[in-house]
Formats: C-alpha cells, structure tokens, sequence
C-alpha cells in the first residue's frame, strides 16, 4: 500500500534538494570571489539583512500582502459578476468589453500616475493598481467558461423549459468552475505585479522599499523584497488550491467535465 | 400522437430533410434508420421543438405532449450524483417527486444501489441507464432516442435493448428511436423508417412483427434474418445517391 507521506515528500524532494543546490552554489561561488556580491549577494549576507531589518520587512510585507489581497479579492468578486453580466446581455459585453481591454493592454505603469491623481498616495492607489492588472484573465477566462457548454446539455435545458438563471446557475456556473479557477490562479501572480507597480509610483510596502534600497545600491535588500514577493505569490497560489480542493471535496465542481 | 406533415427543414442553404411525413401512434416504437448525415438527428430535435421546420407542420395534440429526450451521450452533469442528476428534469419544471417514484425508477434500471454515486464512477452502460432513468422522471409518453446506444459495447447494448423494451412495455410509452444500426432497428421496433443519405428523406417503411416475445433467440430466427437482409438492401439504396453526387436518383 502506497503511504501519502512518502509521496508527499517525493513531490517535495525535488524542488527542495534544487533550491538547496541553487543556494549552496551561490554562497560557494561568493566565498570564491567567483560572482561579485554587489551584483548576487550570497545568502548569508540576504539572512543577515533580512534579521536586522526585520521589522521593516514584516511592516512592508504585510502592507503589500493586504493591498495584493483586497486587490486580488476585488478583482476576482468584480471580474466574475461582470463576466455573468457579460453572458448574460451580449448588449451590455459589446459595450463594456473593450474597457476592460483597454485596461489590460495599457501598461500599469503608464496608468499608474494617473490613480496617485485620482486616489493620492497610498493603499488605495496600490489596490487600484492591483485590481486594474488582475480583473481581464477573471473576466476573460470567467466568460469562456460561462459560454463554452457542450450543446447537448443547453438542449436538455431547453427541453425542460429552464429560465436563464437555471442555466447559469445549475449549468453554465459548475461548468465553468475549472476555467474561472484557471483565470484566478493567474490572476494571483498579476494582483502582485500591479500592486508593486502601484507601489513604486504611491510608495509603501516591498515596492517603494525597493525603490529606495535602488537609489542606495542595497542590492541586499531588492533580493530579500524579491524572496517575499514571490513567497507571497506562492501562498496565494497555495490559497487557491486548498479553495479549490474544498470546491471538489464538498460541490464536486471541477473533477471531470466530460461524464 | 403527433406528426410531421410534409415538413421540410433548411440551414441557410443546406437541405437537411425533404417532404417528411411521419405519424406516432400511442404506443408504438418507431425506429428511424439511415446513414450518417441523413438527418435522422434534425428529425428528433424538430419532435423535440428544439428546431423549427422550414417547410411543412409540425401536428401535437392539444393538450401539450410530455416528452422526454434521451441524447448519445448521457449528458449528465458531473457535479451531481446518480440520484440529484434524475431528479434535475423536476428542479427544472419545478414539479415535485411524487412518493416513491425516484426508487421505482431506479430500480426499475436497477441502479437502486448507485443513486450516491457520481457519472464518472460508473460504466458507459450504467450512465445512459441514468439517462434514461432521468428522461422517465416526468412519466413521458413519448421518447425521443438520439442513437442512445452507440458508445456502448455489443453485450451492453443488447442488454440496454432489452431493458428499454421492458420499459417500454412497462411504462406504455411511444419512442422515437434514430440509429444506424440495422439489427437494433428489427430488434427494437414496431415500425422502422429508412431515411436517405442526402436531403434526408423518408424512402421506405416496414413494420416488424414477430411470433412471441422479443428475445435473444429472435436474433437467430429466419425472419429477423430477413429483415435485417431487406433492411440493409434499402439502407445500401439510401446511400447511392450521396455517392454519385446524384440527388434525383432517390429511389422511389
């Protein structure tokens, strides 16, 4: 008999025995002078920054994580209603779509300036900045679910007179369940991008650190800020999946779209 | 029951049926035979209202015919178990179970043990079983039948074949059944239609009938034999004319 630990720790093996190695080979290299620690500091250096400036860290972190999440949130609640909007009134999706087009092919960066304008310095700005970057894959990927239900089910709808919020919600809804979680996923990593880009420009948390740590050559600090980031991306993306194994334990959404 | 009068049905410039007429009695079981692509599916979703003719009518009895259809695939939804996927054609019309029905059902396809389960815990036999079970849920008198049996296996076909006639009989329902199969047309029907390859049109009937009850013996019987042998003569004249690219050969 299989036993679950053992092939926990083979999925785990793998990544940890490569990050191990990866770590290993930068400190030796460091130590050999082979790599100039102001362009990669070793990690040991990235620790010790990382435990004197602890308290800025958390301080950064935690503004960054809340306005990455209230973004996050925010997009995944207005992308997913305006998706059912959107297949719900083909009137209301010509109209309104090509916004949100437009927000997702203009850089953030461009537009960021303009949101210190409308919502001043600050979280609301990074949040803004957030939510405008990971609402289009939640709508996009939200209407494709919503619309890509196989014919013979619509038909059985039909022939049993369904109204339209039957469909959406007993057919068109579960349906989709797999594409929207596959849009929130990417959703996740974009939420940090915008809120960092918003940051640099509305200051605050890991963005204006790094802006500031740039100016003063501490490349220490822009690696233990990266580090974070991406273990704030990795929790989010590790959020979801525990989200979704609810989804599949309790609702049975998502396990096989083919019966 | 109900009928197609000369109907006729057109997407943009493709014909798909031409002139068909059709009659339903109660009770009967009428099979609708033909090669791919005769039209044999635009028939039943025109039945089913899911379509409208171009041409012609459409006849159902005033008081508004309880039909039920039953797709090739089972299309049951994944997200459901057994039990919450027969009852969805009530959620729907918001009727209520009556007392019992949904265990009659079920054990009348005898899935009695498997109402917990989910589609993709069960065999392709099993869940056209459940799709059946689900088009019985509204006590239909007449069944629409899209090749239903197509996926499965010879020996879960002909065990379906068996239990759909025992429905059939128990439930004193009339069925529209669409295949390409020729035995189980003979084997099932009261009536077959043998539709042609282009322009789906009706080119020839034959009404079934056999000494005694429908059985695996019936399949090796001389005259099950000669249907099948007639049968497939008509289907191989339904299919000339698609070959030659000949439309008005249609044999008369």
């Amino acid at each position: 008999m299989r036993c679950p630990l053992s092939s926990h720790l083979k999925k785990a093996l793998p990544p940890f025995v490569s990050f191990l190695l990866f770590f290993s080979l930068l400190e030796l290299a460091n130590r050999l002078n082979l790599i100039s620690s102001q362009l990669l500091p070793p990690p040991s250096q990235l620790w010790v920054t990382f435990v004197s400036m602890f308290s800025d860290f958390k301080e950064a972190f935690l503004q960054t994580s809340t306005s990455v999440s209230v973004g996050l949130i925010l997009s995944a609640l207005l992308g997913i209603s305006a998706a059912v909007a959107f297949s719900l009134s083909p009137i209301l999706r010509r109209a309104i779509l090509p916004f949100a087009i437009f927000f997702q092919t203009v850089p953030i960066i461009a537009i960021a300036p303009l949101m210190v304008i409308y919502f001043g310095f600050g979280q609301p700005t990074v949040v803004a900045s957030s939510l405008i970057v990971s609402i289009f894959p939640v709508i996009a990927n939200t209407l494709i679910g919503l619309e890509n239900v196989s014919r013979g089910k619509l038909d059985l709808f039909q022939i049993y007179h369904a109204n339209r919020w039957q469909t959406l919600w007993k057919l068109r809804w579960p349906s989709a369940y797999n594409s929207i979680y596959a849009g929130l996923k990417v959703a996740c990593g974009l939420a940090v991008i915008g809120a960092i880009a918003g940051e640099f420009v509305a200051g605050g948390g890991l963005g204006a650190m790094i802006d500031s740590a740039r100016t003063q050559q501490r490349i220490d600090i822009v690696f233990v800020c990266l580090f974070l980031l991406s273990s704030l991306g990795l929790f989010l993306v590790g959020a979801l999946r525990l989200l979704n194994y609810f989804m599949q334990t309790h609702f049975h959404y998502g396990l096989t779209l083919k019966d | 029951m109900i009928s197609l009068q000369n109907v006729s049905k057109k997407f943009d410039s493709l014909s798909v049926l031409r002139h068909v007429n059709l009659e339903i009695q109660p009770g009967e079981f009428l099979t609708i035979l033909g090669p791919s692509g005769c039209g044999k599916s635009t028939l039943l979703r025109l039945l089913a209202g899911l379509e409208k003719p171009t041409e012609g009518e459409l006849v159902r009895p005033k008081n508004n015919l309880n039909f039920s259809f039953v797709f090739q695939d089972s299309e049951l939804l994944p997200w459901r178990n057994i039990e919450e996927n027969i009852l969805l054609p009530l959620e729907l019309t918001l009727k209520k179970e009556s007392s019992g029905q949904l265990e009659d059902i079920l054990s009348l396809v005898k899935l009695s043990s498997f109402k917990k389960y989910y589609p993709h815990q069960l065999s392709g036999g099993m869940k056209m079983r459940v799709s059946i079970a689900r088009a019985l849920m509204t006590n239909p008198s007449l069944l629409l039948m899209d090749e239903p049996f197509s996926s499965l296996d010879e020996n879960t076909r002909f065990e379906m074949q068996d239990q759909l006639l025992h429905l059939q009989k128990t439930k004193k329902i009339s069925i529209v059944f669409v295949t390409h199969s020729i035995s189980e047309a003979v084997y099932l029907s009261d009536k077959v239609q043998v539709f042609s390859s282009r322009e789906g049109c009706s080119i020839f009937e034959q009404k079934i009938l056999f000494d005694g009850k429908r059985n695996d013996e019936i399949r090796l019987s001389g005259t099950y034999n000669n249907y099948v042998t007639m049968l497939s003569q008509k289907m191989k004249q339904a299919v000339i004319p698609f070959q030659t690219g000949d439309a008005n050969a249609l044999p008369s």
